[in-house]
């Protein structure tokens, strides 16, 4: 293949990774950012998020897009729940102490897993996209469904930023977010914001899910990976930074396709790291954090 | 980051005299659970024990599935004839989550604490890798159902055997000219990224370079890889085939995306069926599979001249025409190698019925036993066809099935002679001390 479409086959495929990507790491970059919780179980809420797509889309017969449609409205809400009730029952009741969160959302992390397997089943099981469109290009062919991937994403990213910074809900996280102790003088409850941007972060995650599983199938170990990356995406775009989350996933998305696509797909999650520490020593807040007060 | 609620503060929970007591109960609870009971029955009427590797969970999970009901199957029809020396067969199941590491523990444990007669029914080869050595430890005869060629090339130990299903270099060397003549001489491979594909990496540039042909690029994809058209744009563009085999839960997305990169206006296209095993090849976006063409070990889709051991197989494992579990259409087998257990377990028994094998003790005999064993007759209990067994290499060598992509099934159309696969050993079993 030339260099051109093979350029372009690249550039595709490295596009649908960030488009995922952006989406599960701006989820884990909310539960940092406004509660200064690390969510290690947020790679296993994406993987229920795909498991119930898949059972979401096979109770509903008919077209295939509706049982999709169906499974991205009602997979995200379901994981959203299943966050709030972890939140609830586990989370508040550690004063949200950052050592001991990460202990416990480990805990979760096997117990979701676990749970997965044990009423799922350790089979991949595939859900149909809501259309098979293939895009025909002169040197290869393409899914039509990835490239609505890209769209689907690119809209909730859109809808997320315009929730986050031009609605009150959003006015209320970022000022809990800058500091939740004055938040909580000035009446803002807290407690609430709380648990709405943990379900807000797993809804991330599931509907990301819900968008890769027609191309990737779901399977109870798929989470490891999404998990692994968005950490690498929200330690290089700025913990808590939602510009610096979506740069940071592009450019890891772009240059995971590029370089796997001409070289391996194992160095490409070798720079991956590299980059990863070379931001830790030079730039410790990521390239669009602010720096800790 | 302080630790205001004190949670890592280990001076809070001193040791108690009661939690010390509690702990030891709960040890001496544990003892005599029922993992832990010792059978004292008489030897005589004392089931035979095999300790099955199950790959219940993990990337061989499907597999593992349709291992364990090939299995009970066949225990079940060897149990209604009378057992094996007049004893019962029981098995018992351990998950190896389709890991070495884990497959070593668990022979271990088959060896301490079941106290098996032998293990038995390993598929993933980087599994039957790392489980070998324990077996040799333990002097532990381990029966594979693995396909790969490590038994074969003598590089594992006495105790390892694989007398149900042919080896991939077998394999490759019986299909080559089938290959160059019928589908193109300039082949590209996708293999997976470990042990079992590098058999395939191995063995099939000199089968083909003897018949005219080249591989012209092999391709690499780790098993756990989820997504795969990163990797189609390496497939040179005058390759004439494609030999591909991927194993692991992404296999329905490898065929999908290779549909979708290539359309109609594809190359030959040749695969392990390895690739589609446990899927439902009339799935969405196979559409062009049609007219491709798949190895088989045995065939899923019942073909008209079945022998009427392969039917009553068939009903006993319970797969109907398609392949699929009986009442559950979705539920693809993976019958192109499971019919390896049901054959293995009927050389268990017969070695074991030529040993006199009485118990734990019998091992060696046992192992002695199996190598003296040359041929296997096409029959009820090796309904996949007749083979031949080489004790000094530990491997069976049988017949292999091509099968075309037509109207939604596959259907038989060259099967390989058994001297087709036949090779120079590499080495001899029989010389390692027992």
């Amino acid at each position: 293949m030339h260099f051109g479409p093979h350029l372009l086959l690249a550039a595709l495929e490295g596009l649908v990774t960030s488009a995922v990507l952006a989406l599960t790491a701006l989820g884990l970059s909310l539960v940092f950012g406004v509660m200064r919780v690390v969510n290690v179980a947020h790679g296993e809420l994406f993987m229920l998020g795909a498991v119930l797509a898949w059972a979401i889309s096979t109770a509903i017969s008919g077209h295939p897009a509706l049982g999709f449609l169906a499974a991205l409205v009602l997979a995200p809400l379901i994981v959203g729940l299943i966050a709030l009730v972890a939140e609830r029952l586990v989370l508040r009741r550690l004063n949200y102490n950052p050592e001991a969160t990460i202990v416990a959302t480990i805990g979760m992390l096997y117990i979701i897993q676990q749970l997965a397997l044990t009423f799922y089943g350790p089979e991949a099981r595939p859900v149909e996209p809501p259309f098979s469109y293939r895009i025909l290009l002169p040197w290869f062919g393409y899914s039509g469904y990835k490239l609505s991937i890209i769209a689907a994403s690119a809209l909730l990213l859109v809808a997320t930023w315009f929730v986050l910074t031009r609605t009150k809900i959003g006015l209320v996280m970022r000022a809990t977010q800058y500091d939740s102790e004055t938040a909580q003088a000035f009446g803002i409850p807290v407690d609430r914001v709380y648990a709405g941007v943990f379900a807000l972060g797993a809804m991330l995650a599931a509907v990301a899910a819900v968008l890769i599983v027609p191309i990737s199938q779901a399977h109870y170990l798929m989470g490891q990976d999404p998990l692994l990356l968005s950490f690498i995406v929200v330690i290089i775009g700025g913990l808590g930074s939602l510009r610096g989350t979506v740069v940071a996933a592009v450019l890891i998305g772009l240059s995971d396709g590029i370089i796997s696509v001409f070289f391996s797909p194992t160095l490409a999650k070798i720079i991956a790291t590299l980059l990863v520490a070379m931001v830790l020593v030079f730039r410790p807040q990521g390239l669009f954090g602010t720096a800790s007060r | 980051m302080t630790d205001k609620n004190g949670f890592f503060d280990l001076s809070k929970t001193g040791l108690t005299r009661r939690t010390a007591l509690k702990g030891l109960a709960a040890g001496a609870g544990l003892a005599v659970a029922p993992g832990f009971v010792r059978y004292s029955q008489a030897q005589s009427s004392a089931p035979i024990k095999i300790g099955f590797q199950c790959h219940r969970t993990g990337i061989g999970a499907a597999y593992g599935r349709w291992y364990d009901r090939t299995t009970a199957a066949a225990v079940k029809a060897i149990n209604e004839a009378g057992g094996i020396n007049g004893r019962p067969v029981e098995v018992i199941i351990e998950d190896d989550g389709t890991d070495p590491g884990r497959g070593a523990e668990v022979v271990g444990k088959f060896a301490t604490q079941h106290k098996t007669d032998i293990v038995y029914g390993t598929l993933f080869s980087h599994v039957v890798i790392g489980s070998a050595p324990a077996a040799g430890e333990a002097k532990m005869p381990y029966f594979v159902v693995s396909e790969g060629h490590h038994v074969a090339s003598t590089k594992l130990n006495r105790y390892v055997f694989q007398p149900g299903i042919t080896d991939v270099k077998s394999q490759i060397q019986a299909m080559a000219p089938w290959i160059a003549a019928n589908a193109g001489k300039k082949v590209t491979q996708i293999f997976p990224d470990f042990a079992f594909g590098y058999d395939h990496r191995d063995y099939l540039p000199p089968a083909l370079k003897a018949q005219g042909g080249e591989v012209i690029a092999q391709i690499a994809i780790p098993p756990t890889e989820s997504s795969f058209t990163k990797y189609f744009p390496q497939i040179p563009a005058e390759t004439e085939v494609i030999y591909h085999v991927m194993v692991g839960p992404a296999v329905l997305t490898f065929v999908k995306e290779l549909g979708e990169f290539y359309g109609s206006s594809r190359p030959q296209l040749f695969g392990f069926i390895d690739s589609l095993e446990a899927t439902d090849i009339n799935s969405p976006g196979l559409e062009f599979l049609d007219g491709s063409h798949f190895w088989e070990g045995s065939p899923r889709y019942a073909q008209p001249d079945d022998s009427a051991a392969q039917k009553a197989y068939r009903a006993a494992v319970g797969i109907d025409d398609n392949g699929a579990a009986v009442g559950d259409p979705k539920d693809v087998s993976t019958a192109a190698h499971m019919f390896g257990c049901w054959e293995t377990l009927y050389v268990v028994k017969k070695a074991m019925e030529d040993a006199g094998y009485k118990g734990p003790e019998d091992r060696a005999k046992l192992v002695e036993a199996t190598e003296a064993l040359t041929e296997f007759a096409e029959g009820p209990e090796h309904p996949q066809g007749p083979k031949t067994f080489n004790g000094k290499i530990h491997q069976c060598f049988g017949i292999q099935n091509i099968s075309k992509v037509e109207g939604g099934r596959l259907n038989v159309v060259h099967k390989t002679k058994i001297e087709d696969g036949l090779y120079e050993p590499e080495g001899d079993y029989t010389t390692q001390p027992l």
